[in-house]
Protein backbone atom coordinates (compact mmCIF):
# COMPACT_ATOMS: atom_id res chain seq x y z
CA UNK A 1 0.00 0.00 0.00
CA UNK A 2 1.39 3.44 -1.00
CA UNK A 3 2.26 6.19 1.40
CA UNK A 4 -0.71 8.58 1.65
CA UNK A 5 0.85 12.04 1.70
CA UNK A 6 -2.40 13.72 2.61
CA UNK A 7 -2.75 11.56 5.73
CA UNK A 8 0.75 12.42 6.92
CA UNK A 9 0.35 13.17 10.64
CA UNK A 10 2.07 16.39 11.73
CA UNK A 11 2.97 17.68 15.16
CA UNK A 12 4.12 21.27 14.66
CA UNK A 13 4.09 24.34 16.93
CA UNK A 14 1.16 25.88 15.06
CA UNK A 15 -0.71 22.76 14.02
CA UNK A 16 -1.29 19.14 14.95
CA UNK A 17 -3.12 16.79 12.60
CA UNK A 18 -3.07 15.46 9.03
CA UNK A 19 -1.25 17.30 6.25
CA UNK A 20 -4.32 17.76 4.05
CA UNK A 21 -6.17 19.50 6.89
CA UNK A 22 -3.22 21.86 7.32
CA UNK A 23 -3.32 22.68 3.60
CA UNK A 24 -7.08 23.27 3.76
CA UNK A 25 -6.67 25.63 6.73
CA UNK A 26 -3.88 27.55 5.00
CA UNK A 27 -5.93 27.91 1.80
CA UNK A 28 -8.91 29.13 3.85
CA UNK A 29 -6.68 31.68 5.63
CA UNK A 30 -7.37 30.05 9.01
CA UNK A 31 -3.63 29.48 9.57
CA UNK A 32 -1.14 32.10 8.40
CA UNK A 33 1.43 30.48 6.08
CA UNK A 34 4.11 32.26 8.11
CA UNK A 35 3.16 30.13 11.12
CA UNK A 36 3.82 26.87 9.30
CA UNK A 37 7.15 25.19 9.94
CA UNK A 38 7.82 23.77 6.45
CA UNK A 39 11.07 22.13 7.57
CA UNK A 40 9.10 20.29 10.26
CA UNK A 41 6.71 18.90 7.64
CA UNK A 42 9.61 17.75 5.48
CA UNK A 43 11.24 16.03 8.45
CA UNK A 44 7.96 14.26 9.25
CA UNK A 45 7.62 13.08 5.64
CA UNK A 46 11.22 11.88 5.42
CA UNK A 47 10.79 9.99 8.69
CA UNK A 48 7.68 8.28 7.28
CA UNK A 49 9.61 7.41 4.13
CA UNK A 50 12.47 5.99 6.17
CA UNK A 51 10.08 3.62 7.96
CA UNK A 52 9.41 1.89 4.63
CA UNK A 53 11.74 -0.52 2.81
CA UNK A 54 11.09 0.88 -0.67
CA UNK A 55 11.07 4.38 -2.11
CA UNK A 56 7.52 5.46 -2.96
CA UNK A 57 8.15 7.71 -5.96
CA UNK A 58 4.49 8.55 -6.42
CA UNK A 59 4.21 9.76 -2.83
CA UNK A 60 7.45 11.72 -3.19
CA UNK A 61 6.17 13.43 -6.32
CA UNK A 62 2.87 14.35 -4.70
CA UNK A 63 4.65 15.60 -1.62
CA UNK A 64 7.03 17.74 -3.66
CA UNK A 65 4.15 19.40 -5.50
CA UNK A 66 2.23 20.13 -2.29
CA UNK A 67 5.22 21.31 -0.28
CA UNK A 68 6.39 23.52 -3.15
CA UNK A 69 2.97 25.17 -3.31
CA UNK A 70 2.99 25.68 0.44
CA UNK A 71 6.51 27.08 0.30
CA UNK A 72 5.55 29.54 -2.42
CA UNK A 73 2.52 30.69 -0.43
CA UNK A 74 4.66 31.19 2.63
CA UNK A 75 7.38 33.03 0.73
CA UNK A 76 4.85 35.42 -0.79
CA UNK A 77 3.32 35.97 2.63
CA UNK A 78 6.65 36.58 4.38
CA UNK A 79 8.33 38.72 1.73
CA UNK A 80 5.64 40.47 -0.30
CA UNK A 81 7.82 43.49 -0.99
CA UNK A 82 10.75 41.37 -2.15
CA UNK A 83 8.82 39.53 -4.83
CA UNK A 84 9.60 41.98 -7.59
CA UNK A 85 13.16 42.40 -6.40
CA UNK A 86 13.87 38.65 -6.43
CA UNK A 87 12.09 38.15 -9.75
CA UNK A 88 14.63 40.46 -11.36
CA UNK A 89 17.54 38.32 -10.16
CA UNK A 90 19.43 36.08 -12.55
CA UNK A 91 19.40 32.37 -11.54
CA UNK A 92 23.02 32.62 -10.39
CA UNK A 93 22.25 35.71 -8.29
CA UNK A 94 19.13 34.06 -6.86
CA UNK A 95 21.19 31.03 -5.87
CA UNK A 96 23.76 33.27 -4.21
CA UNK A 97 21.02 35.11 -2.34
CA UNK A 98 19.51 31.81 -1.22
CA UNK A 99 22.94 30.55 -0.16
CA UNK A 100 23.54 33.76 1.78
CA UNK A 101 20.26 33.37 3.64
CA UNK A 102 20.78 29.68 4.32
CA UNK A 103 24.27 30.42 5.58
CA UNK A 104 22.92 33.14 7.87
CA UNK A 105 20.27 30.81 9.26
CA UNK A 106 22.78 28.01 9.72
CA UNK A 107 25.05 30.30 11.74
CA UNK A 108 22.10 31.26 13.96
CA UNK A 109 21.20 27.60 14.44
CA UNK A 110 24.78 26.92 15.50
CA UNK A 111 24.63 29.90 17.86
CA UNK A 112 21.37 28.54 19.32
CA UNK A 113 23.05 25.16 19.84
CA UNK A 114 25.95 26.87 21.61
CA UNK A 115 23.51 28.72 23.86
CA UNK A 116 21.61 25.50 24.63
CA UNK A 117 24.86 23.75 25.61
CA UNK A 118 25.86 26.76 27.67
CA UNK A 119 22.51 26.72 29.46
CA UNK A 120 22.88 23.02 30.11
CA UNK A 121 26.28 23.68 31.69
CA UNK A 122 24.83 26.42 33.87
CA UNK A 123 22.11 24.20 35.36
CA UNK A 124 23.85 24.23 38.73
CA UNK A 125 23.94 28.02 38.99
CA UNK A 126 21.19 29.28 41.27
CA UNK A 127 20.84 32.97 42.02
CA UNK A 128 18.29 35.40 43.31
CA UNK A 129 15.95 36.62 40.62
CA UNK A 130 14.96 40.25 40.73
CA UNK A 131 11.65 41.62 39.56
CA UNK A 132 10.99 43.74 36.49
CA UNK A 133 13.78 46.33 36.90
CA UNK A 134 16.14 43.77 35.34
CA UNK A 135 14.62 44.53 31.98
CA UNK A 136 15.64 47.90 30.56
CA UNK A 137 12.74 50.30 30.76
CA UNK A 138 11.70 51.52 27.36
CA UNK A 139 9.85 54.80 27.27
CA UNK A 140 7.18 54.98 24.58
CA UNK A 141 6.17 58.54 23.93
CA UNK A 142 2.82 59.50 22.45
CA UNK A 143 2.77 61.71 19.39
CA UNK A 144 1.72 65.33 19.90
CA UNK A 145 -2.05 65.59 20.30
CA UNK A 146 -4.49 68.37 19.44
CA UNK A 147 -6.51 69.20 22.62
CA UNK A 148 -9.62 70.03 20.57
CA UNK A 149 -9.55 66.61 18.89
CA UNK A 150 -9.00 64.88 22.23
CA UNK A 151 -12.01 66.73 23.67
CA UNK A 152 -14.07 65.70 20.66
CA UNK A 153 -13.05 62.07 21.15
CA UNK A 154 -13.94 62.25 24.85
CA UNK A 155 -17.33 63.78 24.06
CA UNK A 156 -17.93 60.86 21.71
CA UNK A 157 -17.21 58.46 24.58
CA UNK A 158 -19.51 60.37 26.95
CA UNK A 159 -22.61 59.80 24.81
CA UNK A 160 -24.84 57.15 26.29
CA UNK A 161 -25.01 54.20 23.91
CA UNK A 162 -28.45 53.23 22.54
CA UNK A 163 -30.23 50.56 24.52
CA UNK A 164 -30.10 47.16 22.98
CA UNK A 165 -33.53 45.70 22.29
CA UNK A 166 -34.05 42.17 23.57
CA UNK A 167 -37.66 41.98 22.46
CA UNK A 168 -36.85 39.38 19.83
CA UNK A 169 -35.65 37.05 22.57
CA UNK A 170 -38.95 36.96 24.48
CA UNK A 171 -41.00 33.76 24.17
CA UNK A 172 -44.70 34.35 23.53
CA UNK A 173 -46.86 31.47 24.74
CA UNK A 174 -50.40 31.26 23.35
CA UNK A 175 -53.01 30.29 25.99
CA UNK A 176 -53.61 26.55 26.45
CA UNK A 177 -57.38 27.25 26.42
CA UNK A 178 -57.13 28.32 22.80
CA UNK A 179 -56.01 24.82 21.80
CA UNK A 180 -58.48 23.11 24.16
CA UNK A 181 -61.34 24.83 22.31
CA UNK A 182 -59.77 24.15 18.95
CA UNK A 183 -59.37 20.39 19.58
CA UNK A 184 -62.89 20.13 21.05
CA UNK A 185 -64.27 21.82 17.92
CA UNK A 186 -62.38 19.41 15.69
CA UNK A 187 -63.71 16.42 17.67
CA UNK A 188 -67.23 17.73 17.31
CA UNK A 189 -66.80 17.58 13.53
CA UNK A 190 -64.68 14.42 13.34
CA UNK A 191 -64.40 11.39 15.62
CA UNK A 192 -60.68 10.95 14.99
CA UNK A 193 -57.88 13.34 14.03
CA UNK A 194 -54.13 13.26 13.68
CA UNK A 195 -52.32 15.58 16.13
CA UNK A 196 -49.27 16.09 13.90
CA UNK A 197 -51.43 17.07 10.93
CA UNK A 198 -53.47 19.42 13.07
CA UNK A 199 -50.47 21.36 14.41
CA UNK A 200 -48.53 21.32 11.15
CA UNK A 201 -47.30 24.81 10.25
CA UNK A 202 -47.37 26.13 13.84
CA UNK A 203 -44.24 27.37 15.59
CA UNK A 204 -42.38 25.09 18.03
CA UNK A 205 -43.75 27.03 21.00
CA UNK A 206 -47.30 26.77 19.66
CA UNK A 207 -46.85 23.04 19.04
CA UNK A 208 -45.62 22.59 22.63
CA UNK A 209 -48.67 24.44 24.03
CA UNK A 210 -50.95 22.39 21.72
CA UNK A 211 -49.41 19.21 23.15
CA UNK A 212 -50.09 20.48 26.70
CA UNK A 213 -53.72 21.02 25.69
CA UNK A 214 -53.82 17.46 24.35
CA UNK A 215 -52.54 16.10 27.68
CA UNK A 216 -55.11 18.21 29.48
CA UNK A 217 -57.95 16.71 27.41
CA UNK A 218 -56.62 13.21 28.04
CA UNK A 219 -56.41 13.90 31.76
CA UNK A 220 -60.02 15.05 31.87
CA UNK A 221 -61.10 11.88 30.02
CA UNK A 222 -62.39 13.67 26.94
CA UNK A 223 -60.07 11.96 24.50
CA UNK A 224 -58.05 8.79 24.02
CA UNK A 225 -54.57 8.81 22.54
CA UNK A 226 -52.87 6.17 20.44
CA UNK A 227 -49.47 5.93 18.80
CA UNK A 228 -48.32 2.98 16.71
CA UNK A 229 -44.67 3.35 17.72
CA UNK A 230 -42.38 6.00 19.20
CA UNK A 231 -42.36 9.16 17.06
CA UNK A 232 -45.26 7.87 14.92
CA UNK A 233 -48.21 10.30 14.42
CA UNK A 234 -50.42 10.68 17.52
CA UNK A 235 -53.99 9.62 16.84
CA UNK A 236 -56.62 11.46 18.87
CA UNK A 237 -60.08 9.89 19.36
CA UNK A 238 -63.20 10.98 21.19
CA UNK A 239 -63.31 9.06 24.48
CA UNK A 240 -66.83 7.55 24.00
CA UNK A 241 -65.89 6.57 20.44
CA UNK A 242 -62.92 4.68 21.78
CA UNK A 243 -65.01 2.94 24.38
CA UNK A 244 -67.54 1.90 21.65
CA UNK A 245 -64.75 0.49 19.54
CA UNK A 246 -63.41 -1.53 22.47
CA UNK A 247 -66.91 -2.83 23.24
CA UNK A 248 -67.47 -3.85 19.57
CA UNK A 249 -64.12 -5.58 19.50
CA UNK A 250 -64.90 -7.45 22.72
CA UNK A 251 -68.25 -8.64 21.42
CA UNK A 252 -66.96 -9.86 18.09
CA UNK A 253 -64.26 -11.79 19.96
CA UNK B 1 47.94 35.99 76.78
CA UNK B 2 48.85 39.62 77.08
CA UNK B 3 45.44 40.65 78.37
CA UNK B 4 44.48 42.59 75.22
CA UNK B 5 40.95 41.91 73.83
CA UNK B 6 40.48 39.41 70.95
CA UNK B 7 40.24 41.13 67.57
CA UNK B 8 37.54 39.07 65.84
CA UNK B 9 36.72 41.81 63.33
CA UNK B 10 39.50 43.31 61.29
CA UNK B 11 39.78 47.04 61.32
CA UNK B 12 41.69 47.10 58.04
CA UNK B 13 39.94 49.80 55.91
CA UNK B 14 39.67 47.52 52.84
CA UNK B 15 38.15 44.80 55.04
CA UNK B 16 35.57 47.28 56.25
CA UNK B 17 34.82 48.27 52.67
CA UNK B 18 34.60 44.58 51.68
CA UNK B 19 31.96 43.99 54.36
CA UNK B 20 29.92 46.92 53.04
CA UNK B 21 30.24 45.64 49.47
CA UNK B 22 29.18 42.20 50.71
CA UNK B 23 26.07 43.75 52.25
CA UNK B 24 25.23 45.59 49.04
CA UNK B 25 25.56 42.40 47.01
CA UNK B 26 23.29 40.53 49.41
CA UNK B 27 20.57 43.15 49.06
CA UNK B 28 20.92 43.57 45.28
CA UNK B 29 18.75 41.41 43.04
CA UNK B 30 20.91 42.04 39.99
CA UNK B 31 24.66 42.30 39.35
CA UNK B 32 26.25 45.56 40.54
CA UNK B 33 29.01 47.26 38.58
CA UNK B 34 32.17 48.57 40.20
CA UNK B 35 30.98 52.13 39.55
CA UNK B 36 27.61 51.48 41.19
CA UNK B 37 29.30 49.99 44.25
CA UNK B 38 31.80 52.86 44.37
CA UNK B 39 28.93 55.37 44.27
CA UNK B 40 26.97 53.55 46.98
CA UNK B 41 29.99 53.22 49.26
CA UNK B 42 31.28 56.70 48.40
CA UNK B 43 34.66 55.12 47.86
CA UNK B 44 37.28 54.83 45.18
CA UNK B 45 36.60 52.32 42.31
CA UNK B 46 40.10 50.89 42.60
CA UNK B 47 39.61 50.19 46.32
CA UNK B 48 36.23 48.66 45.48
CA UNK B 49 37.96 46.30 43.03
CA UNK B 50 40.43 45.35 45.76
CA UNK B 51 37.52 44.70 48.13
CA UNK B 52 35.82 42.59 45.45
CA UNK B 53 39.05 40.62 45.10
CA UNK B 54 38.97 39.86 48.83
CA UNK B 55 35.32 38.83 48.61
CA UNK B 56 36.06 36.68 45.57
CA UNK B 57 38.61 34.78 47.61
CA UNK B 58 36.30 34.43 50.59
CA UNK B 59 33.20 33.46 48.56
CA UNK B 60 34.41 30.87 46.11
CA UNK B 61 33.45 27.33 45.16
CA UNK B 62 34.50 24.79 47.78
CA UNK B 63 34.94 27.38 50.48
CA UNK B 64 31.50 28.91 50.87
CA UNK B 65 27.86 28.15 50.09
CA UNK B 66 27.70 31.55 48.45
CA UNK B 67 29.90 32.31 45.45
CA UNK B 68 30.82 35.72 44.08
CA UNK B 69 30.71 35.79 40.30
CA UNK B 70 31.47 38.35 37.61
CA UNK B 71 28.46 38.18 35.33
CA UNK B 72 26.40 40.46 33.09
CA UNK B 73 28.83 43.34 33.45
CA UNK B 74 28.78 43.32 37.24
CA UNK B 75 29.26 41.32 40.41
CA UNK B 76 26.64 39.16 42.09
CA UNK B 77 26.26 36.36 44.58
CA UNK B 78 24.92 32.97 43.65
CA UNK B 79 24.59 29.60 45.34
CA UNK B 80 27.59 27.30 45.14
CA UNK B 81 27.36 24.40 42.72
CA UNK B 82 27.54 21.86 45.55
CA UNK B 83 24.25 23.30 46.84
CA UNK B 84 22.58 22.98 43.42
CA UNK B 85 20.65 19.79 44.26
CA UNK B 86 19.16 21.32 47.41
CA UNK B 87 18.33 24.48 45.49
CA UNK B 88 16.70 22.43 42.75
CA UNK B 89 14.43 20.74 45.28
CA UNK B 90 13.26 24.06 46.67
CA UNK B 91 13.37 26.56 43.80
CA UNK B 92 12.05 26.70 40.25
CA UNK B 93 14.01 28.10 37.32
CA UNK B 94 11.08 29.69 35.49
CA UNK B 95 13.14 31.87 33.16
CA UNK B 96 14.88 29.07 31.30
CA UNK B 97 12.38 26.25 31.84
CA UNK B 98 11.13 24.62 28.61
CA UNK B 99 12.89 26.99 26.25
CA UNK B 100 12.03 25.59 22.82
CA UNK B 101 14.37 25.28 19.86
CA UNK B 102 12.50 28.20 18.25
CA UNK B 103 13.10 30.29 21.39
CA UNK B 104 16.81 29.44 21.42
CA UNK B 105 17.20 30.40 17.76
CA UNK B 106 15.32 33.66 18.34
CA UNK B 107 17.48 34.39 21.38
CA UNK B 108 20.62 33.77 19.32
CA UNK B 109 19.41 36.16 16.61
CA UNK B 110 18.56 38.89 19.13
CA UNK B 111 21.84 38.37 21.01
CA UNK B 112 23.99 38.61 17.88
CA UNK B 113 22.03 41.06 15.73
CA UNK B 114 20.08 43.07 18.32
CA UNK B 115 18.46 45.50 18.32
CA UNK B 116 16.49 43.52 15.77
CA UNK B 117 12.80 43.57 14.76
CA UNK B 118 10.33 40.69 14.56
CA UNK B 119 10.11 40.85 10.73
CA UNK B 120 13.90 40.54 10.58
CA UNK B 121 13.82 37.53 12.94
CA UNK B 122 11.05 35.98 10.80
CA UNK B 123 13.10 36.60 7.65
CA UNK B 124 16.11 34.76 9.07
CA UNK B 125 14.22 31.85 10.63
CA UNK B 126 11.60 31.55 7.87
CA UNK B 127 8.81 31.31 10.45
CA UNK B 128 6.70 34.03 12.05
CA UNK B 129 8.32 35.10 15.31
CA UNK B 130 5.41 36.83 17.06
CA UNK B 131 4.60 34.26 19.73
CA UNK B 132 8.24 33.29 20.33
CA UNK B 133 9.27 36.92 20.83
CA UNK B 134 6.30 37.51 23.15
CA UNK B 135 7.33 34.47 25.21
CA UNK B 136 10.92 35.66 25.54
CA UNK B 137 9.77 39.17 26.54
CA UNK B 138 7.53 37.60 29.18
CA UNK B 139 10.47 35.62 30.56
CA UNK B 140 12.51 38.83 30.70
CA UNK B 141 15.26 37.49 28.41
CA UNK B 142 14.68 40.14 25.73
CA UNK B 143 13.11 43.61 25.85
CA UNK B 144 12.02 46.37 23.53
CA UNK B 145 14.78 48.68 22.32
CA UNK B 146 13.23 51.36 20.14
CA UNK B 147 11.72 51.16 16.70
CA UNK B 148 13.02 50.76 13.19
CA UNK B 149 13.31 53.90 11.12
CA UNK B 150 10.97 54.07 8.13
CA UNK B 151 7.25 53.67 7.51
CA UNK B 152 6.80 50.32 9.30
CA UNK B 153 8.45 51.45 12.54
CA UNK B 154 8.62 47.85 13.77
CA UNK B 155 9.60 47.39 17.43
CA UNK B 156 13.18 46.24 17.87
CA UNK B 157 14.41 43.92 20.61
CA UNK B 158 17.66 43.28 22.44
CA UNK B 159 18.74 40.87 25.15
CA UNK B 160 18.50 41.92 28.80
CA UNK B 161 21.05 41.65 31.60
CA UNK B 162 18.98 38.71 32.83
CA UNK B 163 19.83 36.86 29.60
CA UNK B 164 23.54 37.29 30.32
CA UNK B 165 23.06 36.19 33.89
CA UNK B 166 21.02 33.11 33.07
CA UNK B 167 23.59 32.03 30.49
CA UNK B 168 26.48 32.93 32.80
CA UNK B 169 28.00 35.49 30.42
CA UNK B 170 30.12 38.41 31.59
CA UNK B 171 28.74 40.33 28.61
CA UNK B 172 27.56 39.73 25.03
CA UNK B 173 31.22 39.93 24.03
CA UNK B 174 31.64 36.52 25.69
CA UNK B 175 29.54 34.92 22.93
CA UNK B 176 31.61 33.04 20.35
CA UNK B 177 32.28 34.92 17.11
CA UNK B 178 29.51 34.32 14.60
CA UNK B 179 32.02 33.59 11.85
CA UNK B 180 33.47 30.77 13.96
CA UNK B 181 30.06 29.10 13.99
CA UNK B 182 29.61 29.12 10.23
CA UNK B 183 32.01 26.42 9.03
CA UNK B 184 29.17 24.30 7.65
CA UNK B 185 27.44 27.35 6.18
CA UNK B 186 30.29 27.84 3.75
CA UNK B 187 29.77 24.27 2.59
CA UNK B 188 26.11 24.98 1.85
CA UNK B 189 27.06 28.05 -0.13
CA UNK B 190 29.52 26.10 -2.28
CA UNK B 191 27.11 23.19 -2.78
CA UNK B 192 24.24 25.44 -3.82
CA UNK B 193 26.39 27.43 -6.20
CA UNK B 194 27.62 24.19 -7.77
CA UNK B 195 24.05 23.02 -8.31
CA UNK B 196 22.99 26.39 -9.72
CA UNK B 197 25.86 26.69 -12.18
Amino acid sequence: MGLAVRDLELDLDAFEGPFDLLLALVVKDQIAPAEVDVAGIIVAFVERLAERDELDLEACGEFLVLIAALLELKARYLFPEEEAELAELEPQEAAEELARRLAEYRRMKEAARWLAERLDGERERYFRLGPAPLAPVFERRLADQDPARLAQALRGLAVEPPKVSLSHMALRFPPVGQFLERFRAVLRRRRVFDFDTEVHGLSRVEQAVAFLALLELRKSGEIALAQARPFAPIRVTRAEQERNLQWTAARSA
Amino acid sequence: MDGSPLRLISTNPVDTLARTVEALLVVASQPLTVDEIAEATADDPERVETALGLLGERFREGRSGIVLEHVSGGYAFRASREAADACARMFERPVERNLSQAAMETLAIVAYLGPVSRPEIARIRGVAADSTVAGLVERGLIAEAGREAGPTGAVRYRTTPLFERVFGLESLAALPRLDDLGAEAEEIRTRLLTIAS
